[in-house]
């Protein structure tokens, strides 16, 4: 890489120091605005009502677990969070089972067709779906069920699994492969005994962004969950409708939501853009 | 097509000759690939079929009416009587170019100054990855919150500057700018990310040659660097442009298409139409115009698109 148009000033070491300075001046500038609005969802979470509807607002204040306390006392947020892991967990679980063999299939066998196919979902606003399997489920009796949000959650999870495995199936040598077959492996052998151990990472980087995606998604919920199965995107939006807006509550509830995303986004922070941007660049 | 062509290539060993291999071995690429096929036959194409079937129809999502055949009543008033419709079709194009020329310029002037070794540089990679993949509904209420025009921070901010307070999603002029704020807050790390990526792959002989030229730095931004990096951006406004026509999530839970459709984008109209008024058919035929629409944009997208980077 060369990094072109910074660095060549050969001036006096002062003039150098000061321009370092500025440089960081000038990063830390760009990272506050994107960064103060989580900085102020959780100090939020932390006042009371009188301080978050203070103007002008409370900066420095006894910070006070109360709103979290309230959400988990007096909503049923263990239920709902219940819910969102059941779904993101089983939309990913079913989405790594088709998708893994699929995104094999399509790297080993050439299926760029169905690759492409995969990405229609991808690309599609959910809503294209949405509307027609509502009907569905609607004549079937499945709304308000964890199937019905499943498998539309397969519809997030899916392409994001197939499109990031497909570069990882493909980073596999094919001699690799080729040598477990003469070894005697059938093409499921080589599947299982080969590729699926050596692309362990790339696996575990699909499945949480997918988690994440699923986590996070509240079209699909909105309209194909109610009280029993609604998970906590919609369970945050339908508490904000409330008369008195209560902001501590609802921003301890919005970190909830937030902070297990976060923490997994630690752990796959290299692979995230790759998850991204699926379709952006040929697998 | 180079892919049809390398379809019949397996790239495998052939089998041991005389012995004719078992079903499923000869059938691997099916037994692989046929599970997911089924399922988004099922969650996919059965919808969409079911979806161009209904946009002939009318329905209002009534069990004891069936759906009526009305032909292309449905197209026909969407192009010729449908003054909402064309509202959302000029407010998502709206949206969308703001959205992503502010993104793009701001995008990418931030990749390039993150583009050079610096103290910090994976923590702040790491923290510009968290306002992508925070849950939106979350994100769009502390936006909420930041935006009330009485005691929202963004009013002591304005206060601060000398400048009065604004009311930002209440109102008709200023919603859709201020949706394109929180959209631009959460999407211009994806760009500043994938142009970094484009950067870090750049080859190295221009720039010597540039230098050797006596360029300034200025001159080498210009000539060398944005040519360069032409495709990885058009790839990005493309993709990002896919995104933002489709944006849901922060607008219904902030303005649920209001003040007075002021905010309503095609997705939210066509939201509206099915699950509030629950005319299912005509929802059906507006799907399938958004459809096209999104079909076609990403058309472009995978001609543009790199084979690597």
């Amino acid at each position: 890489m060369y990094s072109s148009h910074v660095t060549k000033s050969t001036g006096r070491p002062w003039r150098k120091a000061l321009l370092n300075i500025a440089f960081y001046l000038l990063i830390i500038a760009i990272m506050v605005p994107f960064l103060f609005v989580f900085y102020w969802m959780i100090l939020s979470s932390f006042k009371n009502q009188v301080q978050n509807t203070a103007y002008p607002p409370v900066w420095v204040f006894n910070p006070t677990l109360q709103n979290y306390r309230d959400v988990f006392a007096q909503n049923d947020i263990v239920k709902f969070a219940k819910n969102s892991f059941i779904v993101a967990f089983g939309a990913t679980g079913l989405g790594l089972l088709l998708g893994l063999p699929a995104a094999y299939g399509i790297a080993r066998y050439k299926q760029q067709g169905l690759g492409l196919a995969i990405l229609v979902a991808r690309v599609q606003p959910g809503i294209s779906f949405l509307i027609p399997l509502f009907i569905i489920f609607l004549k079937i009796k499945l709304i308000d069920t964890y199937i019905a949000l499943i498998i539309t959650h397969l519809i997030v999870t899916m392409p994001i699994i197939v499109w990031m495995m497909i570069s990882y199936f493909e980073d596999i040598p094919a001699e690799l492969d080729d040598a477990a077959r003469v070894d005697g492996c059938s093409p499921y052998g080589a599947f299982w005994r080969v590729a699926l151990p050596l692309t362990r990472p790339g696996i575990a980087a699909s499945g949480i962004l997918a988690f994440i995606f699923s986590w996070n998604n509240f079209l699909f919920s909105l309209v194909l969950s109610s009280y029993r199965t609604k998970t906590l995107p919609v369970a945050v939006f339908n508490f904000m409708s409330y008369e008195q807006i209560n902001w501590g509550g609802l921003t301890a509830a919005a970190t909830l939501i937030t902070l297990p995303v976060l923490l997994l986004v630690l752990l796959v922070q290299r692979q995230i853009v790759r998850g991204l941007t699926i379709g952006a660049v040929k697998g | 097509m180079s892919e049809s062509i390398a379809k019949q290539t397996s790239p495998h060993v052939q089998p041991p000759p005389g012995r004719r291999p078992p079903f499923l071995v000869r059938h691997a690429k099916w037994v692989f690939i046929g599970p997911a096929v089924i399922v988004m036959i099922l969650i996919m194409i059965y919808p969409l079929g079911y979806t161009l079937w209904m946009g002939f129809h009318e329905w209002f999502a009534s069990s004891v009416v069936p759906p009526k055949f009305v032909g292309l009543d449905n197209y026909v008033r969407i192009f010729t009587d449908d003054a909402r419709f064309w509202d959302a079709f000029w407010r998502t194009v709206y949206f969308t170019v703001l959205a992503i020329s502010i993104q793009t310029v701001l995008g990418v002037g931030i990749a390039l100054i993150f583009n050079r070794n610096f103290l910090g540089k994976g923590l702040v990679r790491t923290l510009f990855l968290f306002p992508m993949v925070a849950t939106p509904v979350a994100i769009a209420l502390v936006w909420m919150m930041m935006y009330n025009p009485v005691l929202g921070v963004l009013r002591y901010f304005l206060d601060i500057v000398g400048l009065p307070p604004v009311e930002w999603v209440s109102n008709r002029l200023l919603v859709i700018p201020a949706l394109v704020i929180v959209d631009t807050w959460q999407w211009t790390p994806l760009i500043t990310l994938m142009t970094l990526a484009g950067l870090s792959a750049l080859p190295v002989e221009p720039y010597e040659a540039a230098v050797i030229d006596g360029a300034s730095g200025w001159q080498i931004l210009r000539y060398v660097t944005l040519p360069l990096l032409r495709p990885v951006i058009v790839v990005a406004v493309l993709f990002r442009s896919i995104d933002a026509i489709k944006t849901f999530d922060i607008i219904y839970v902030m303005t649920q298409g209001g003040p007075a459709f002021a905010s309503e984008t095609l997705n939210i109209y066509i939201f509206q139409t099915g699950f509030n008024y629950f005319h299912l058919g005509y929802a059906s035929s507006l799907l399938i115009v958004l459809f096209i629409i999104v079909m076609s944009v990403s058309v472009l997208l995978i001609r543009f698109r790199r084979v690597d980077w």
